[in-house]
């Protein structure tokens, strides 16, 4: 396709920008704004327990502190035995973004082992690996981790991850066997079967590589289930009580009345945390799905087309090229100016731009 | 062999795995749970210790075979054995008292939430980029949020700042259970602002996966057969793209199930509200392991239910499940 270069500028200087800002340009803003805000707490993570200024652990014996609303030297108040609160939401994101981190990975690694075999080997394997993961997926997952963890006698933050990452693997794995059969007949794997590449070999280089994009946006997705998971048990006692996570500051805060007696600073924090780390997560995942596949995308230019919004029942539109509006003494004015000469020619170049630029994530998908 | 007769195949599957995986757990986990019991529960009777024996697998009477076999004998029978902190209620009895409350509520808030939110996202995909489309990142927030965190909030507005609502309870304390207005209204009032969160919570979930379903459906080339024939909007919209991107929501729903019960459960926690939920919570908190199994037991069992009866529906709407039973 010919692209009419821009006329006075360096015509260099366009795709090189482009190239160089390119994945984050094309990020949809809700996955901007997903990844901003999750980055956000990933900082705030690392950071934050160097920073507080407090041990989130102390209790302040002095009476006065006991559930004592934020002012200066508590920015979030006080709980009921006078430990600052904010010094506890730092350690408590830190804690469970660990831990979700962690029943991510392993989580992630189980569903790719399990998927990927199933559908590569097919027959007996894929047969029993499905019904597993069909299994799995239908049985509810939090009544079965609470019987896991109400077992355990130490329920510390790596008993939870082996837990949760034990009923974490369905979800991904389906996905995974489900792309993998359409992968298993494309040519370049019979390609690399015929060269007499080894089974692991390409399944490591063939198969797994043109899953990437599943699999981050699984991770996603199970890293949610894992802070949901967590928090939950946390909340319901299930959870090392000693330590501090979010989780357990809602469980704290639960057990001792914080909303009987008002102390909204007390478990209003936690929750939003929870909430945002969420939202940043659902929006990040949407944001990779827009990516993959252009139709769910709902910027408004989509439903658009020359001013006029479109219905999906509106017959496709066959327009001229329709003119900028001017008012009519510009459009005079313009008439008789040089650059009307390049109306033309402009908007061509305009249009192939676009329509280059508007297959975005097809690298991706 | 049909379709449904596979899916029970499958429901019977499922079912026998979640039986064995609680007859095992207390076998394979570490520690001794019924000296947990008894040293947290004293004054147990020896024929109670012998019973809870036999359900956790300690002291050995027969071979691991044989205690399964009766264990799957007294399943069958509905019998979960004797409640230790409760004690001498069964466990069955506890069960009997809690689950109508929980599937009252939940199920109907539930079937709520899947109604609206599919409603809505077949207009937010209907109207891309309309203001349906342009609150959904506000509803993604909602969807996101624990269901036990968003009851605690509504709890602080609604019930302890302003007194709309009560602070939680099924029913106001000192009226007798039973088929009369006062009961049933008390109910009702309680029951609004837990089945308020879960429509809240959930129905973002639903409406985004019917959104996207919508957008992938109508950009199908059978919709634009249907368009180029000149059909109204309206027949457009409800026989050739909603039928057809409802056949998938409905499978999604059947598999979320699962997900939508334990948030419900959790949050009836916080207001303790007499279900399941606040069952469990006691099960945990006094280490009552028969219970505790038992909960998870009726919740597959209620799941898996609810999954077959998806399955039916699919049948009903969707030929192509239909056809496959006359093909295979």
């Amino acid at each position: 396709m010919t692209v009419a270069l821009p006329v006075s500028t360096e015509p260099t200087a366009v795709p090189e920008v482009r190239r160089r800002r390119g994945l984050w340009r094309r990020l949809p803003t809700r996955a901007k704004v997903g990844a901003l805000l999750l980055g956000a707490f990933i900082v705030a993570a690392i950071v934050g327990p160097m920073v507080s200024p407090y041990d989130p652990g102390f209790q302040n014996p002095s009476f006065g502190l006991s559930l004592h609303p934020p002012d200066a030297a508590h920015l979030l108040g006080t709980t009921q035995s006078g430990q600052d609160v904010l010094a506890q939401l730092l350690t408590g994101i830190r804690l469970t973004l660990e831990l979700a981190l962690g029943v991510g990975v392993i989580a992630s690694v189980l569903s790719i082992v399990v998927g990927v075999a199933a559908g590569f080997l097919g027959g007996w394997w894929d047969e029993f690996l499905s019904l597993a993961t069909n299994v799995f997926l239908v049985i509810p997952a939090l009544p079965l981790l609470i019987i896991l963890l109400g077992y355990l006698p130490q329920k510390g933050q790596l008993a939870t991850i082996v837990v949760l990452s034990g009923l974490g693997w369905p979800w991904g794995a389906r996905l995974i066997r489900a792309q993998t059969l359409a992968i298993r007949g494309r040519d370049f794997v019979a390609a690399s079967r015929e060269t007499g590449e080894r089974t692991w070999r390409i399944l490591a280089f063939e198969i797994v590589p043109n899953e990437v994009s599943l699999i981050a946006a699984n991770f996603v997705n199970t890293v949610l289930y894992a802070i949901g998971a967590s928090v939950a048990l946390a909340f319901i006692g299930l959870a090392d009580l000693s330590s501090w996570s979010l989780g357990t500051m809602l469980y704290w805060a639960q057990s001792q009345q914080a909303l009987q007696l008002g102390a909204w600073w007390w478990f209003v924090p936690p929750g939003l945390a929870v909430a945002l780390i969420g939202t940043a997560l659902v929006l990040l995942n949407s944001g990779i799905d827009e990516l993959g596949n252009p139709r769910l995308r709902n910027a408004s230019e989509a439903s658009q087309t020359a001013w006029r919004k479109l219905r999906p029942t509106d017959p496709t539109p066959v327009l001229q090229a329709a003119p900028p509006p001017r008012s009519r003494l510009a459009g005079l004015l313009h008439a008789f100016s040089r650059s009307s000469l390049l109306d033309e020619q402009d908007r061509a170049g305009n249009r192939a731009g676009r329509s280059l630029g508007r297959a975005p994530g097809s690298d991706l998908s | 062999m049909p379709f449904i007769a596979r899916r029970v195949v499958f429901y019977l599957v499922a079912a026998w795995v979640a039986l064995t995986i609680n007859f095992f757990i207390p076998r394979a986990m570490p520690g001794n749970a019924v000296q947990a019991v008894m040293s947290k529960f004293p004054n147990l009777t020896p024929s109670a210790y012998r019973a809870l024996e036999a359900m956790l697998g300690v002291g050995h009477p027969g071979s691991i075979w044989h205690q399964y076999w009766a264990y799957l004998v007294d399943i069958s029978h509905f019998n979960f054995g004797v409640d230790v902190s409760q004690y001498p209620a069964s466990v069955s009895s506890l069960l009997v008292q809690t689950i109508p409350w929980t599937i009252t509520l939940v199920g109907t808030a539930t079937l709520i939430a899947f109604f609206v939110g599919t409603a809505l996202g077949i207009m937010a995909g209907w109207r891309r980029g309309g203001w349906l489309d342009r609150v959904l990142p506000g509803l993604m927030f909602f969807q996101a949020m624990p269901y036990f965190f968003l009851a605690l909030i509504l709890l602080e507005l609604f019930a302890v700042r302003t007194h709309v609502f009560p602070l939680g309870q099924g029913y106001t304390g000192g009226l007798i259970p039973g088929w009369h207005w006062d009961f049933i209204s008390s109910a009702i009032y309680h029951s609004l602002l837990p089945a308020f969160t879960i429509v809240i919570a959930s129905v973002a979930g639903w409406m985004l996966q019917m959104r996207n379903l919508m957008l992938t459906t109508i950009g199908e080339d059978y919709v634009l057969a249907a368009q180029a024939k000149g059909l109204p909007n309206r027949r457009v919209i409800w026989t050739y793209a909603t039928r057809n991107a409802l056949l998938p929501q409905l499978q999604g729903f059947g598999l979320a199930l699962g997900f939508v019960i334990s948030g419900a459960i959790v949050m009836e926690i916080v207001f303790s509200y007499p279900g399941i939920g606040l069952l469990l919570l006691n099960a945990v908190t006094s280490n009552d392991f028969p219970l505790m199994q038992a909960i998870f037991l009726v919740i597959t069992f209620a799941v898996l239910l609810a999954n077959f009866v998806v399955d039916l529906i699919i049948v009903a709407a969707d030929p192509r499940a239909r056809a496959r039973e006359v093909t295979r």
